[in-house]
């Protein structure tokens, strides 16, 4: 029971998640693209729906979520608190950020978008398989260091 | 309605899903994230991460078959340029620990330096790439 209201709650909240991504135009990859070029026709859309998402996000968290001892369904609060920026960090964004602009597509959207048209599928896959090699070359490094 | 104010709208969606998450289930709501823990690093508790995609898709699913227009293909890549992109995306997203959402909206939200340094650098690799890709290629 307990796993069947958490699994509940996540799929509406994947809906919710997917509409605000649909409504806003992120599942079009034009728009990205758009945004990111900043010496052509630059796009604020994609700013907008971040300054909408923290908007919510940011007041939620600081004046509800921080005065709770734990969530509603869990023991207790699950957010990193590893500070530390490193060289990691600093390589993996840079990387998510050159194939992120290439396509334009990201995971939520591209997520979203399964069904709806074929590059999806391709791109979900091939990010699957990018996960795993990086997996293994960490654990690899791990197992030689 | 404006498109700029169907961002803003469709951004207020995004960060009320995500907040929420944070309410019942006290976990960030980052996309890669969740793909990585039910498929690559099984966390324990991998269940909400699957249905979370599933609502993704399900979403997905629905919206299209009545707004078609709203998916596009990226008409200038081949299958060879989205799948080049999706596993720069993945290995990326693993080595980082997050995308847009994770970083980019809970981190930034709490003010999270690392998450703010992330956001920062994928933008501005992002913009390098599109200028790169607009000149030469």
């Amino acid at each position: 029971m307990k796993n069947f209201i958490h699994n509940l709650i996540a799929i509406n909240l994947g809906m919710i998640f997917a509409g605000g991504l649909v409504i806003s135009g992120m599942t079009q990859p034009k728009k990205i693209i758009d945004f990111l070029d900043i010496t052509g026709s630059w796009n604020p859309a994609l700013l907008l729906v971040m300054l909408g998402a923290i908007g919510v996000y940011m007041p939620v968290y600081y004046f509800v979520i921080k005065k709770k001892e734990k969530p509603l369904l869990e023991e207790k609060f699950f957010i990193p608190t590893n500070g530390k920026v490193d060289k990691k960090l600093i390589f993996g964004s840079a990387i998510f950020g050159i194939g992120w602009g290439a396509s334009g597509l990201c995971p939520g959207p591209a997520l979203t978008s399964l069904v709806a048209n074929n590059q999806a599928w391709i791109y979900v896959l091939s990010l699957i398989a990018g996960m795993l090699m990086a997996k293994f070359i960490t654990n690899y490094k791990r197992q030689n260091a | 309605m404006s498109e700029y104010l169907l961002a803003l709208i469709g951004g207020a969606l995004i960060g009320l899903s995500s907040v929420l998450l944070l309410f019942t289930h006290g976990k960030i709501a980052g996309i890669s994230g969740m793909i990585k823990g039910s498929i690559i690093d099984k966390q324990s508790d991998k269940g909400w991460r699957a249905y979370f995609i599933l609502g993704l898709v399900i979403m997905g699913l629905l919206l299209s078959i009545q707004r078609q227009e709203m998916f596009p293909i990226n008409a200038d890549l081949n299958y060879w340029g989205i799948a080049l992109s999706g596993f720069l995306v993945g290995i990326g997203t693993y080595i980082g620990n997050g995308c847009t959402s994770g970083h980019g909206i809970c981190g930034s939200s709490r003010f999270s330096i690392r998450s703010i340094v992330a956001t920062v650098t994928f933008i501005i690799s992002g913009m390098l790439i599109v200028w790169v890709m607009k000149n030469f290629f």
